[in-house]
């Protein structure tokens, strides 16, 4: 694993032969950059044998002709002025394998996204790129041949989130042969998808289509399913991740429980009396219960904050004795599990907006406002009413309105779409009007339907007469200045369309309440170890050509926890996930970044400044010599050792200390 | 040959993960910012070696920008903190030595703050540019011209 | 016929007379030194003068040890005559070497040192304020003196350098090693420092008993605190730059019952021994916040006479960057 040249020592230096490209990116850079002067002064600098300039350098064309150079010139030292070294370092340096040269010999200048594309002065752009351009080419000849490091991978993955993300891409793993744990922090995996009723816009159900990737993620021999569990600790990294889970007490032998609900039955509470997580608080449930009746795996749980027996040891137990299974088990305790994965998922999904941080819209005052999550259980035939839409006093609904972009799209909340409420909402009010035979009216800022037949359905709810009023809803009140107003809730409102604005009376308000990342995202991020957008989100590498892999190597994105999405995308998105975890798990192997730390043994004193400094534990005294050594193998590259070895002893690959100040040099030295 | 017209002139050192992440996002979003920052990538705001912040200043940068990941974010889990101690002290000596504390200057901006880079760069430019010119090399030449004889070369390393 | 001695010579500058003192701790072998050498310069010891060296051809005396700062006038010009009379040269000492303790003056600038010396010193009763002038003419005399410089140099950047023998002062051993090189066939690399390219630690006899994992919650000074005699003295929170500076003197600080402050310099492999230190001690500071790292920084009251006790004019920096205009002989 450890190849011997990059620790052979360093061979007298012949006067490097540079090659330097500076690339147009078309126009990106050449409109801002004055490409053909940085190649004429790149080609006047010591060591440069020959500089071009070029439209599209990371084009095929663009790398034969780097690699056409090297050979006809005996080019030894290559330098690409480009885009960032993020995106293509690994273009130019495969160019370079491919001509024969050590793909180390490589430095890239960032003209793009560091100067053209944030710079409007030409001239000014220019010397900075120029600046930039000389730093290279001085720093490009300190550097040495070296081998990429091969980090193996296990097989195994980890899959955290037992939403509909989390379930696809735990199946399709496991279906390719992998072993995968998947970690849902509730009692049942299922996540949103499960709480809805139908699915727009094909309108099937979601039980439906959910249902059976539940029940075949809990039969898949390749799948460990732990629910009411939550990831503690992430150590280790790509390809050997060691993931400390808890799980949580459910006070049930999992393994004997069969979820028939004796229990449930015979448990003192007669009735439900706790808010239904499942149900949006609309419904009771008492302190033993099933979540819901496709609930995976099949097995209730007690609720310790509720249950007589665990609170004050004072109940009669009557669920123990109903158990002819014996699965009852009042002092479970909380478990923690160490796994080994080498490929993380995350699937943690979203949050729903808390409507009570607008008040103008009435939500906790006036009983007769709703969620669209609140709308989705009341149309669902298992849902708390069995499918009949009701007000909270028992009545039918005459009239219902629809607010959209709530905690969206707005920036004194979020100023975010989040993607699924305008079909969310179209969804909800044809299955109102057909289980209520409600007038539903949407009040929208537009409607948004780009997606598969989802204009098509905007065009049948306009057909079928829901009615749409384009303006942001400024207040709900009960305050009635009609008599047609007495005793309903009136949207007030500027109809945008119309020009002025409009009070309309309604018996219920649904607001379209948007997406949030979870509340302790945050947190989970530092767990991983991977970044999060300022709003909290998860970060993915690239938007475009790195929708789903990370800043951390082996951990993938899937859902919502990455951004508002629907079904469809999540789904897909899902899939990527499980194919680029796969990908890293089927070759094996991974190449790193040989960016490690070495002390030479014949400058090191041993005098250990260096070891506490190791968040990896990679730097180990030799006891026997009075010298420390790096564990390359351990060692990430972070270069914190090196900075502060008192006696210079310590250097890193691709980051030597001559390398640094020959740029430091390079980017200060006068033109 | 110095320029024409002074314009301040930063050295940025940059961690892979967050800071340097954070500049080629303000690039994707065509943020605009004052062209006077030169960045060199390092894996980590821990590997600023101090000597590299004194070698900028020495070589003629007006001022010294470190950009790290937040606390809790470090790639490297906390490569930020050994670097947030060493510049406080770096600052003392900075001060001692008649070097303005506001020359060197470490921040924390994630991958995702683009815009907090634009913020920091035309604020430190700003903010040099009202300091005025450090100069090292010429100030180390004028020192040397109290000597009589030419003096010989007495850049590089020690010893 | 026997071969001529080669000439050596031996010149101060601004130091302290130490590393005179060091080359009379050669003991019983300086006889044995001066029958191998011809001694045609010592001011310090024997009554040579500049002008017996004036008469030399260039490059008649195989090697000069310069010791000292460059701090005047004269000390520049006698450095250029050495340099120009002599094959080997070398800055002998830490101050020669690095500048030294004198170097600590870049702090200030020379008005403030002359005022401060001539003036406002607590010891000093000057009430006509009187200061050293460069010229004084008296009748049809004039007399002279050096003219004090602005800032204090190490000797290569007044001229150049052939070899340095580190140390405040130099110990005996070492010196009688670098002359023993130096007339040997194969004379080390030009530029080369005459000690081992590896730090203190490696001939500290306490090297053993300093943990794996040590982090500072606070510094000692060596007069506030007793000093366990067999204990690595970072262990006992003592500032040691013993991991920062050059081996070769045996660790006599630290067996002394000292730490070590740095009179080696660094390795080779370091441009600013104050920078590589600082950067070591720092980021092993124990707290994470600004407050609590304050509270132990402030047990360090004098960082740069810390840091750069003997090397503040040859470090990346050279010394206090915005004294006085310095133009005077522009």
């Amino acid at each position: 694993m450890t190849p011997p040249q990059n620790h052979a020592p360093k061979a007298h230096r012949a006067e490097p032969r540079i090659g330097f490209y500076v690339c147009h990116c078309g126009s990106n850079i050449a409109d801002t950059v004055d490409c053909a002067e940085i190649a004429r002064y790149a080609a006047s600098l010591p060591g440069v044998i020959l500089a071009r300039d070029y439209k599209y350098m990371c084009s095929d064309p663009g790398q034969e002709l780097i690699q056409q150079d090297i050979r006809e010139y005996q080019l030894d030292r290559i330098v690409v002025a480009s885009c960032s070294p993020l995106l293509h370092e690994h273009t130019f340096r495969a160019a370079l394998a491919r001509a024969g040269l050590n793909p180390f010999y490589l430095q890239m200048v960032n003209i793009r996204e560091h100067v053209s594309w944030v710079h409007k002065n030409r001239e000014a752009a220019t010397a900075k790129a120029r600046d930039l351009a000389r730093a290279a080419i001085q720093r490009v000849r300190h550097h040495q041949a070296l081998q990429p490091i091969r980090v193996p991978i296990r097989a195994e993955a980890l899959v955290l989130g037992g939403g509909i993300a989390g379930i696809h891409a735990a199946l399709l793993l496991a279906e390719a042969g992998k072993r995968v744990i998947l970690v849902e922090r509730q009692p049942s995996i299922g996540g949103h998808m499960a709480q809805l009723d139908k699915t727009f816009p094909t309108l099937d159900c979601a039980a439906c289509i959910l249902t059976p990737k539940m029940s075949a993620v809990r039969a898949h021999p390749n799948i460990t399913l732990w629910t009411y569990s939550e990831v503690i600790k992430v150590e280790g990294y790509v390809g050997n991740f060691t993931v400390t889970v808890r799980r949580k007490p459910r006070y049930i032998n999992e393994a004997l429980c069969v979820g028939c609900k004796q229990c449930v039955d015979a448990c003192v509470f007669k009735d439900g009396k706790f808010p239904d997580e499942f149900n949006a608080g609309l419904s009771h449930r008492k302190p033993i219960y099933l979540p819901f009746p496709q609930a995976t795996p099949q097995v209730v749980v007690i609720d310790p904050d509720r249950c007589l027996n665990l609170k004050t040891g004072k109940c009669k137990k009557t669920c123990v004795e109903a158990c002819d299974r014996n699965a009852i088990v009042f002092d479970q305790q909380p478990e923690v599990h160490e796994v080994k994965v080498g490929t993380i998922i995350v699937a943690t999904g979203y949050d729903l907006f808390d409507p009570t941080r607008l008040p103008q819209y009435g939500y906790g005052r006036y009983p007769n406002v709703f969620t669209t999550l609140e709308a989705e259980r009341l149309v669902n035939s298992s849902g708390p009413t069995a499918g009949k839409v009701r007000l909270r006093d028992g009545r039918v609904p005459r009239s219902v309105g629809i607010i959209l972009c709530v905690g969206s799209r707005d920036h004194r909340t979020h100023p975010w779409c989040s993607r699924t409420c305008c079909m969310h909402s179209m969804k909800l009010a044809l299955l109102i009007r057909e289980h209520a035979g409600a007038e539903v009216t949407i009040f929208h800022m537009d409607i948004r339907s780009a997606g598969k037949g989802y204009e098509e359905f905007y065009d049948r709810c306009l057909r079928e007469g829901i009615q749409f009023i384009r303006g942001r809803v400024a207040e709900v009140t009960d305050w009635a200045m009609t008599a047609k107003e007495e005793g309903h809730l009136v949207v007030r409102v500027e109809d945008t369309l119309a020009g002025f604005v409009r009070r309309i009376p309604l018996d219920m308000i649904v607001l379209a309440v948007g997406m949030e990342p979870q509340r302790d995202a945050r947190e989970l991020r530092r767990i991983l170890n991977i970044s999060c957008s300022n709003e909290g989100w998860f970060l993915e590498r690239h938007p475009k050509l790195g929708p789903v892999i990370t800043f951390t190597d082996g951990i993938f994105l899937a859902g919502c926890c990455q951004g508002p999405k629907d079904i469809p995308d999540t789904v897909a998105q899902a899939g990527a996930a499980a194919a680029e975890a796969l990908a890293l798990m089927d070759r094996g192997y991974i190449e790193q970044e040989p960016n490690t730390a070495y002390i030479d043994p014949d400058h090191c004193c041993g005098c250990k400044s260096c070891l506490p400094l190791c968040p990896y534990s990679a730097i180990q005294l030799d006891e026997t010599q009075g010298r420390a050594f790096i564990n390359e193998a351990l060692c990430k590259g972070c270069g914190a050792c090196v900075a502060a070895c008192p006696s210079g002893s310590i250097q890193q690959h691709l980051f030597e200390d001559e390398q640094v100040f020959a740029e430091i040099d390079g980017v200060l030295s006068y033109a | 040959m110095p320029d024409a017209v002074w314009e301040p002139r930063i050295v940025a050192f940059f961690c892979n993960w967050c800071t340097y992440t954070a500049a080629d996002l303000a690039g994707v979003s065509r943020l605009q910012y004052a062209p006077n920052v030169r960045v060199i990538r390092l894996m980590c705001s821990g590997r600023v070696d101090p000597q590299f912040i004194l070698e900028a200043l020495a070589k003629g940068a007006d001022g010294v920008l470190i950009g790290g990941c937040h606390f809790g974010d470090c790639h490297y889990v906390e490569g930020n903190y050994k670097t947030f101690r060493r510049m406080r002290m770096l600052n003392r000596l900075l001060l001692a030595l008649g070097i303005e504390p506001e020359r060197v200057r470490l921040e924390w901006i994630a991958a995702s703050e683009g815009d907090k880079l634009r913020h920091v760069v035309n604020e430190m430019v700003d903010r040099i540019r009202a300091l005025g010119p450090l100069n090292l090399p010429e100030r180390f030449q004028s020192w040397n011209r109290e000597l009589s004889h030419q003096t010989p070369p007495c850049e590089g390393v020690l010893g | 016929m026997p071969m001529p001695k080669p000439k050596l010579a031996i010149y101060w500058c601004a130091s302290c007379g130490g590393c005179e003192e060091a080359v009379v701790d050669l003991a019983e072998e300086i006889v044995e030194l001066l029958q191998s050498v011809d001694l045609v310069f010592w001011p310090c010891a024997t009554d040579l003068k500049r002008a017996d060296l004036e008469h030399l051809p260039d490059q008649a005396i195989f090697v000069s040890l310069i010791n000292g700062a460059i701090r005047t006038t004269e000390q520049e010009e006698m450095a250029h005559l050495l340099r120009q009379k002599s094959r080997f040269l070398i800055a002998y000492g830490a101050c020669a070497h690095l500048g030294g303790i004198p170097g600590l003056a870049n702090q200030f600038s020379r008005e403030e040192i002359l005022r401060y010396y001539f003036e406002t010193g607590p010891s000093t009763v000057n009430p006509e304020k009187a200061q050293p002038q460069p010229s004084y003419t008296c009748g049809h005399h004039t007399l002279t003196l050096p003219d004090l410089h602005y800032k204090v140099r190490a000797l290569d950047q007044v001229v150049s350098v052939d070899y340095y023998i580190p140390g405040c002062p130099p110990t005996p051993t070492l010196t009688r090693n670098a002359l023993k090189a130096l007339l040997a066939e194969n004379p080390p690399p030009p530029g080369s420092v005459l000690a081992p390219d590896v730090a203190l630690c490696d001939q500290c006899p306490r090297k053993a008993t300093k943990p794996l994992q040590l982090s500072f919650t606070r510094f000692q000074r060596p007069h506030l605190a007793p000093i366990d005699p067999q204990q690595c003295l970072l262990a006992q929170g003592f500032l040691c730059l013993g991991p920062a500076t050059r081996a070769g003197c045996e660790a006599l600080c630290p067996r002394g019952n000292m730490p070590c402050s740095g009179c080696f310099g660094p390795t080779s492999r370091v441009r600013d021994p104050g920078a590589k230190i600082l950067s070591s001690l720092c980021a092993n500071l124990a707290p994470k916040t600004a407050e609590e790292i304050d509270a132990v920084l402030d047990t360090i009251p004098d960082p740069i006479g810390t840091f750069y006790r003997y090397s503040l004019p040859r470090s990346l920096l050279r010394g206090k960057v915005n004294t006085s205009p310095t133009n005077h002989a522009s």
